[in-house]
């Protein structure tokens, strides 16, 4: 373990995640892990780690960190205008720190989170395989919590891969943050809605609520009728779209609850979940109906854009 | 011997690129649970199935996209439900005190027409199923509650319910493993604690686990 950076101000919700950890829904406990994949991982790879090692995702706004040695790291994600030693600095890029180096934030410009990795990977509490922070059962990451001032973020390990500064991801190998149609798979419930609820579904702009956090967000928009039969609790997914009796439909995130029985209306790609990440409340979306491999090839190409990190 | 259980029909849908719905049926039965439970053990062991998790009467399959595909996977799991399951295993069986003086016990015998007495020992009579393990950490569905239980859920749901509620609803009966918002009528509470989060796995109860509760 080494020290890298203290936090002197922790930013409104700054948590240490990783991937997650998927084998824990077979007791309820939500996967979690980063809400925006994409920029997780890239900025690992950025960072010269591999790209499931722990990350901070920061939520709203950034932290202020201090260097407490000389250490690569990457921000990525959302883009609130970070700064070193007051200067702006890239993101989506490696960069080194020196002992006693100020990284800031100067305020959110777009996104909802970002994202910062450290050459050799954050080190956190382990919990059910991930060191991905859980804060309802006060595990993972740093004790179970958001960051507080004075905390000391270390690393585990050297980097997997050579700390080289200056590694960057081109502008045009990112998701279109600022396109908030999202592409969706029509799922089990589909049918409940008939083809005037579907074009509604699939078409109608909606709007993220007040509601809206790790588990899911809750949306505001046209009414969807997906009523029918009582039915009986089963499995979820990240990105299912649920639609409850009040018409309202709720996407779930990182941190979902695991099995329910609102209907499932269709399933947001995962290729296109690093965009849902991003928005907040008050952001419109939509979704766009397609096809399994329409999704596929949009992950195809995300993991083709990753790859291009790693050489 | 008992005749074979029919073959139930399966149905897939995507659930997204990378999981689907495999469902059996759509009662709350026993049998059905009991198969997708046996479904879903012998999926996971397929080596494109990240996961598989059993619903009441359906199993979600989580499964890597660059292995398999929605098509073969359909395929394979219409397979594997059309073979006889294994005979299962009789779940492990918890015993669970209860109190039975929750804050809805007066109005509950009421609704029903029953004495809180006649509640608890109806409540206390059968072995109840872990239909599935789900919803937030160390929650499990446990059924069938007696008919003669059956009410609808609240109206107005809880904000908050205390960890450790015994609470029923519908056909099914449940313990609060953590304070949580909560729409169930809360008829007494438990000090065993289902949500265990220093162990692997963090819960009690596993889906297939037989649960007796007895008033203390």
């Amino acid at each position: 373990m080494s020290e890298k950076l203290r936090v002197r101000k922790p930013g409104v919700f700054t948590t240490i995640q990783d991937l997650g950890r998927p084998n824990a829904i077979m007791a309820g406990v939500p996967p979690g892990g980063a809400m925006d994949r994409f920029a997780h991982r890239a900025a690992n790879l950025l960072a010269g780690n591999d790209e499931g090692a722990a990350t901070l995702e920061c939520t709203l706004n950034g932290p202020e960190l201090i260097a407490m040695e000389s250490c690569l790291v990457a921000i990525t994600g959302a883009d609130f205008d970070p700064r070193v030693n007051g200067e702006p600095v890239p993101r989506w890029e490696g960069m080194f720190l020196h002992e006693g180096d100020e990284v800031t934030f100067a305020g959110r410009r777009s996104g909802a989170r970002a994202y910062i990795a450290v050459g050799g990977g954050i080190a956190g509490a382990r919990w059910l395989g991930s060191m991905s922070t859980y804060m309802l059962a006060a595990r993972g990451g740093m004790h179970g919590r958001q960051l507080m001032a004075g905390d000391v973020i270390a690393t585990a390990g050297p980097p997997s891969g050579p700390a080289i500064s200056g590694r960057k991801l081109t502008r045009n190998l990112l998701p279109d943050y600022s396109n908030h149609q999202l592409q969706a798979i029509a799922g089990p419930h589909i049918r409940r809605l008939g083809a005037a609820g579907r074009k509604e579904l699939f078409g109608s702009p909606f709007k993220v609520s007040k509601d809206a956090d790790r588990m899911g967000y809750r949306l505001e928009g046209p009414g969807i009728d997906a009523s029918g039969d009582e039915l009986l609790s089963f499995g979820l997914a990240a990105g299912a779209i649920q639609v409850p009796r009040s018409g309202q439909p709720i996407l779930l995130m990182a941190d979902h609850q695991t099995a329910g029985g609102y209907p499932v209306v269709a399933t947001v790609a995962g290729a296109a979940m690093p965009v849902a990440a991003q928005l907040l409340p008050g952001d419109e979306l939509s979704f766009t109906e397609v096809t399994i491999e329409a999704a596929l090839r949009m992950r195809t190409a995300q993991r083709a854009a990753l790859d291009s990190l790693v050489n | 011997m008992p005749a074979p259980p029919s073959t139930p029909k399966v149905r897939t849908h995507p659930l997204g690129d990378s999981a689907l719905l495999a469902e059996l049926g759509t009662r709350l039965d026993t049998a059905l649970n009991t198969r997708a439970i046996a479904l879903a053990a012998a999926l996971k062991k397929r080596r494109d199935v990240r996961q598989a998790v059993a619903g009441y009467a359906s199993v979600t399959v989580h499964f890597d996209p660059d292995q398999t595909t929605y098509e073969a996977l359909t395929t394979a799991i219409k397979r594997l439900a059309s073979k006889r399951p294994p005979m299962a295993e009789p779940g492990r069986l918890h015993r669970i005190p209860v109190s039975y003086d929750g804050p809805d016990m007066e109005a509950v015998a009421a609704q029903l027409k029953l004495t809180p007495k006649q509640i608890v020992e109806i409540h206390t009579r059968p072995i109840y199923r872990v239909f599935l393990v789900g919803f937030v950490p160390g929650w499990a569905y446990l059924g069938p509650l007696p008919e003669e239980l059956e009410l609808p859920r609240r109206h107005v749901p809880r904000t908050q319910v205390p960890a450790g509620s015994v609470a029923i609803a519908g056909r099914q009966t449940g313990i609060y493993p953590l304070p949580s918002p909560g729409g169930w009528h809360l008829i007494g509470r438990t000090p065993v604690k289902l949500f265990l989060p220093d162990s692997d796995p963090p819960c009690l109860f596993r889906a297939g686990d037989r649960v007796k509760f007895f008033a203390q």
